[in-house]
């Protein structure tokens, strides 16, 4: 197997848990002995606002980020986030999209309209949008939305689900890993 | 002091580990390994983990401080009493601690002593764009600037064998996208942390006029030194590619060029400040066009070409925001900008956390149409609507001389309609001195300090009226009734911010007063009271939409009628105090 390349777009709304699927996969390059590269967003004053994380694997990886049009992959948490950052992805890269709706505040508001159809604009791209919600609480917990959305793009990345599983265990609080494991498990079904 | 040696032994010690560090955790690690004993910081986003990481080191006593100012004190009597000693600040952080910061460079240290300071351009969490290296011009302190995090972890190391050899303080300069990228570290174990011994030395410790001009003439003896020894350093590295064009930059702005220009020379600097201009000269010789690529301003280019060595730079990039692959390419090789096709969407900005205790306060403040003078926290999200609160905000601690200067301005009246609101971290940052200086001057000034019982925004950090340290063990808790009361304030109440009449009360009654009156509006973060209260529910809505101007995530206008989303509601309730047609039923009610 070629040493895997590829950049990856996490976004979501803050609060919702993307920084744990980001260090799930950056554990996962490390026991791959891949290059890596994590971009993250801290801070509490960023909840309830769009969030992104940039993740880079290769061995000749410079910039943190991941540039506009070049992600292979861009995992959503919600739909409106998906389609704001629908710009990020390659021509025929993949989009793996949690299809519940989260409200934005001028949304709220009425100052502005939530989008009749987020997932329209993909274009040649693969998208996969799934009820991961409802997945995760069928796993136990909603907040294992991430590991649903991972398990369905283990199905796309070059990697072992045994090294997967590690990677989860290494990155999870041990008294959440069974359900954890239960709703990758869950997402690597709906991949199939 | 033999100059060749300087950051030559920095990747000598041997790797045990690979490890993928934030650029913070690594330049915690590196700090670690370097042997630092003192570590006080106030957070700072893009810089708070360096310190939380370096608290799970039990060889390190690490603190949070009440600001950067006193940080930066405590720190350097560490290093001056013997114990390499580290603070870390975001870069408005270095404003509040420059003082010391700057006299300190005068002094120099005795054991290692280095200032993190974290820049934030395009303020992602931030209210300026400053950049930090002005400082280290100002302050004739030199600095060292990553590219990733094993950079981080290895210039740490170095700063503090720098600070050491060259008896002075080192910044290290962290931008966002270095401070919060992780890459791989190959990590060591700690290596000497002995305490260098203790000297009463007035002539360069007292900074009294006779002995720091003595010890100016020091300053800039070892700023000519490391200039010279700047253009050895290894860390300062020149790679000649295609020569058509020669590029020197640093920081993250190095691997956007790299990815944006591979083709490219590079002239990759690791300090900042002093420049290594006779390797820059050598380098710009090379190259048939020299290119300076940073972020912010344009320091370097403006050094270069006071050299007299001809090169572009902010003319190509600009002063404002990030740099990206994307921008590169299109400033240097005239690609077209990719397209967002983002911008029509609805944004999305962060908001108040569905029964945050802010919200009551500043529901009742736009409700009484009082002019508020704001402060750093989250609660400045009240500026945005609907809440629409907030007037002005300038840095931390800054709404009670606002209130006071408006006071002065427009006169006693304008008071009575005029409150200061900030954190009970901000207020203790620097509120407390402002608040004396308003008791002083006969003002008739309101304050609010919303006390949720933790610094919030930077991600819940313990401060001194927390009751706890920084390793969440009991500490000696600061009252801040009693504080305002010592600082001269006699009309002082606690109130409820869930208890929206109670509030709007006491807002009431302390503005008409013409006395300075402080309201504490308690409450914990509701990330923190894991108490859960059933969500509230609405029956008979009459939708008429004055629960909306809670600006609560969790209640939702659909077609005709308000709902409340369970999932979100925490069951605060004031939105059931809100209804005037008792519509909404507070948790056991409904």
């Amino acid at each position: 197997m070629d040493k895997a390349t590829f950049n990856l777009v996490i976004v979501g709304v803050g609060g919702q848990g993307t920084l744990l699927a980001s260090k799930i996969l950056g554990r996962l390059a490390l026991m791959e002995n891949l290059g890596v590269k994590v971009s993250e967003v801290h801070g509490m004053s960023q909840r309830g606002g769009s969030v992104i994380t940039h993740v880079r694997v290769g061995d000749q990886v410079k910039s943190p980020i991941v540039s506009l049009g070049e992600a292979d992959y861009l995992i959503s948490f919600e739909a409106l986030e998906a389609a704001r950052s629908a710009a990020f992805l390659k021509d025929d890269g993949v989009v793996i999209v949690n299809s519940q709706e989260i409200l934005p505040m001028p949304v709220i508001t009425g100052a502005a309209s939530y989008p009749a159809a987020p997932l329209d604009g993909f274009g040649g791209c693969k998208l996969i949008s799934v009820d991961a919600l409802a997945l995760a609480i069928s796993a136990g917990n909603q907040r294992a939305l991430n590991l649903v959305l991972l398990g369905i793009l283990s199905k796309y990345l070059p990697f072992e689900e045994r090294v997967w599983n590690q990677a989860i265990a290494a990155c999870v609080p041990r008294k959440t890993l069974e359900v954890n494991l239960k709703a990758f498990a869950l997402g690597r079904e709906q991949a199939a | 002091m033999n100059e060749m040696s300087i950051g030559a032994d920095q990747f000598s010690s041997n790797p045990v580990q690979r490890r993928l560090l934030l650029g913070n955790e690594a330049i915690a690690q590196g700090a670690w390994e370097a042997g630092v004993k003192v570590v006080a910081s106030y957070p700072g986003t893009p810089s708070t983990e360096i310190t939380e990481c370096i608290a799970n080191y039990p060889e390190v006593n690490c603190q949070w401080a009440p600001n950067e100012k006193v940080a930066s004190e405590v720190s350097f009597g560490a290093a001056m009493a013997g114990a390499r000693a580290m603070t870390c600040m975001k870069h408005v952080g270095v404003n509040v601690a420059a003082d010391p910061i700057f006299t300190s460079a005068y002094t120099g240290v005795n054991a290692g002593y280095v200032i993190v300071c974290a820049d934030d351009p395009a303020m992602h969490s931030s209210q300026n764009e400053q950049d930090s290296r002005y400082y280290a011009r100002a302050a004739h302190i030199p600095m060292l600037e990553p590219a990733d995090s094993n950079e981080c972890y290895a210039f740490t190391k170095l700063a503090f064998k720098l600070s050491e050899e060259l008896d002075t303080p080192v910044f290290v300069r962290l931008t966002t996208r270095i401070a919060h990228a992780r890459s791989v570290v190959s990590v060591a174990e700690r290596g000497d942390d002995q305490l260098r011994d203790y000297e009463k030395n007035p002539m360069k410790y007292v900074m009294m006029p006779g002995m720091a001009r003595k010890r100016h003439l020091h300053v800039e003896k070892r700023e000519e030194f490391l200039a010279e020894a700047a253009n050895h350093m290894p860390i300062n590295v020149a790679k000649i590619r295609d020569t058509s064009v020669g590029i020197v930059t640093s920081g993250v702005c190095y691997q956007y060029v790299r990815d944006a220009m591979p083709s490219a020379s590079t002239l990759k600097l690791g300090m900042v400040y002093p420049l290594p201009m006779e390797q820059i000269r050598e380098f710009a010789s090379k190259v048939d066009k020299l290119i300076v690529i940073e972020e912010l301003e344009g320091l370097i280019e403006k050094d270069i070409k006071a050299a007299g060595i001809e090169a572009e730079g902010k003319s190509i990039t600009g002063i404002q925001g990030e740099l990206s692959v994307e921008r590169l390419k299109n400033v240097l090789l005239g690609e077209p900008m990719p397209l967002d096709g983002g911008a029509q969407l609805p944004a999305r900005p962060p908001v108040l956390c569905p029964g945050c205790p802010h919200r009551g306060v500043f529901y009742v403040l736009n409700k009484l149409k009082v002019h508020v003078m704001g402060d750093i926290g989250c609660y400045t999200l009240a500026a945005l609507p609907p809440l629409s609160a907030i007037d002005a905000c300038l840095c931390m601690g800054a709404s009670i001389g606002m209130a006071s200067g408006a006071e002065r301005a427009r006169g006693k009246e304008f008071s009575k309609e005029t409150v200061a609101v900030l954190g009970d971290s901000t207020f203790i940052h620097s509120g407390i001195t402002s608040l004396i200086d308003a008791v002083y001057n006969q003002e008739s000034i309101t304050v609010m300090v919303l006390d949720n019982r933790i610094t919030g925004m930077t991600g819940h950090q313990q401060n001194p009226s927390t009751g706890k340290d920084i390793h969440n063990q009991p500490a000696p808790q600061l009252n801040i009734e009693q504080m305002c009361r010592a600082c001269g304030v006699n009309d002082v109440v606690v109130v409820d911010p869930f208890n929206l009449k109670e509030t709007e009360q006491a807002v009431r009654a302390a503005t008409r007063k013409d006395e300075v009156s402080v309201i504490i509006a308690r409450r914990p973060c509701a990330l923190l009271d894991k108490t859960l209260h059933p969500a509230c529910s609405i029956k008979n809505c009459k939708n008429c939409g004055l629960c909306m101007k809670l600006s609560c995530p969790a209640i939702e206008r659909h077609e005709g009628c308000v709902k409340i989303n369970p999932a979100l509601c925490i069951g605060c309730g004031m939105c059931a105090q809100v209804c005037p047609f008792g519509a909404i039923g507070s948790g056991e009610e409904a």
